[in-house]
């Protein structure tokens, strides 16, 4: 079995246009939630979200790119930029045959979607633009990372709900480390700040209409986000072979179902998700000292969640560190886990705990340290990063320092 | 149909069960109606009354609209029918 670092990480989302400015956002605990600024934004009962604003796509992309790359895309596009970039790596001959690219995203090119079913529903046109199927599939950012960095071994996407990105860098860890892939680009991207997007998910009651309060007794709902997350993971011979700067070791996975219902969490769904990653990781619980939680800021979610961190971890749970990032980027769907594997890196890395904005009030059934509204310094050696999916679906990744 | 009818009419569709069977001080527990069914009666209460229900599934408890029991729900509807006929 290889073992697997991380050598690239890059990132677009409401925090920053970049890694080092959402380490920055993450320090000083910015919102990034804010009004929406959308088409038909007065029908909708949330108004709110986590939308990167003064985004220009003309100030990367091409008339003929924008024609093909939904936001979405364009997301995932910007982030992959960054990581392979700061990796150092260029993909040609065998390496480019061994490296491959999986991400996470739960909605793809919705926005194209949603365009369009305007323009022939609402506004009656019988014509759409010809590049509509590939611009709103799934899999077209990974494709199109694919293209621009000639990555031509296995190649796919990943659509589970809110965990897609975990899958994605579940199954692209687990790729490096079996001898599969050399290299493997991975994370997620999410555009789903549309009036569909939103409306559809107004439909469930679960969303909040000014903040989202994570494990704070006062919490009332998510709040969506969009961005993307995207990293370098690569075998660690091979990046120790050409002098690589390492980020931090992808130590363990694991994923789990409920096997229970469509939309309520399972406690012992979660539980196994997580004790499994730390398991694969073959590390001893206390070695855990900071978790990434899913966090949504629901009511179901955060009490099941804190539940399930206390059985796995017994008394280590008190002393252990577990703080939602999703109150200050929001939830990015298929691409939040992306997103929030970046504190767990800062963690790592930096020694700097991001903080669960936000946090008013204690709820005694999450009675765990969540690291209430200011950053915090301390050395951890073993960071986890959960996601809990609609449908029942758990993936958690383990990364240890380097 | 008046709107106590109604009311139960939707939320004996939800439960599977006869309108007949549906007593005003049932509770939606008795009916076996968990948080997923309340989301889905609320939502045709909106439709079949054309109004919006201040409702939020983290905490269905807070809030003007009372679901403490069918009969809490008849009334909390009827207030709100009210509110838009004024």
């Amino acid at each position: 079995m290889n073992r697997v670092v991380i050598t690239g990480a890059g990132t677009i989302n409401p925090l920053g246009m970049d890694v080092p400015s959402t380490f920055a956002a993450m320090r000083e605990g910015r919102c990034g939630i804010g009004p929406l600024e959308i088409a038909d934004v007065d029908r909708l009962s949330i108004q709110i979200g986590g939308q990167i604003k003064g985004y220009d796509e003309a100030a990367h992309f091409n008339r003929q790119q924008i024609a093909l790359y939904d936001r979405f895309t364009q997301f995932a596009l910007l982030a992959a930029r960054q990581a392979i970039g700061q990796s150092g790596l260029s993909f040609s001959g065998a390496l480019a045959d061994q490296s491959g690219v999986v991400l996470g995203t739960s909605g793809g090119g919705l926005n194209t979607q949603d365009e369009n079913y305007r323009a022939v529903y609402e506004a009656g046109k019988n014509r759409v633009h010809p590049f509509i199927v590939p611009k709103l599939m799934n899999n077209a950012a990974a494709s199109h990372v694919s293209i621009e960095w000639n990555l031509r071994g296995p190649t796919f996407t990943v659509s589970t709900a809110c965990a897609s990105s975990n899958h994605a860098m579940g199954q692209a860890f687990n790729m490096v480390r079996c001898g599969m892939a050399k290299v493997m680009i991975t994370g997620g991207s999410e555009a789903m700040l549309c009036f569909g997007g939103i409306k559809a998910w107004e439909g469930l009651r679960v969303m909040s209409r000014d903040a989202c309060r994570p494990f704070s007794a006062t919490r009332n709902g998510m709040v969506q986000g969009e961005g993307a997350g995207v990293f370098v993971f690569e075998d660690y011979e091979h990046a120790k072979a050409r002098g690589a700067e390492i980020l931090c070791e992808v130590a363990g996975f694991a994923m789990s179902s409920d096997a229970s219902d469509i939309v309520m969490p399972s406690k012992q769904g979660a539980a196994r998700a997580i004790a499994g990653a730390i398991k694969d990781a073959k590390l001893p619980m206390d070695a855990v000292g900071y978790i990434n939680a899913h966090g949504t800021g629901t009511a179901a979610n955060d009490k099941t969640e804190c539940a399930a961190v206390a059985d796995v971890f017994g008394a280590h749970a008190d002393k252990l560190m577990i703080s939602s990032t999703k109150s200050m980027h929001g939830h990015l769907i298929g691409g939040t886990g992306a997103v929030e594997l970046l504190a767990c890196i800062m963690a790592l890395k930096d020694g700097i705990i991001a903080p669960t904005i936000g946090y008013e009030d204690q709820d005694p059934e999450c009675a765990l340290d969540v690291v209430p509204n200011v950053a915090r310094d301390a050395q951890v050696d073993v960071t986890l990063s959960n996601a809990f999916a609609f449908g029942g679906l758990n993936a958690v990744l383990a990364l240890r320092k380097h | 149909m008046s709107i106590k009818d109604q009311v139960i009419a939707i939320i004996a569709e939800q439960a599977m069960l006869e309108p007949a069977d549906i007593g005003l001080d049932d509770t939606l527990e008795d009916l076996g109606i968990d948080s997923l069914g309340l989301v889905e009666c609320i939502f045709a209460i909106e439709e079949a009354f054309d109004i919006t229900v201040p409702f939020n599934a983290n905490d269905p408890k807070t809030g003007d609209f009372d679901i403490s029991s069918i009969a809490a729900i008849v009334t909390a509807v009827e207030k709100l029918k009210a509110e838009q006929a004024a």
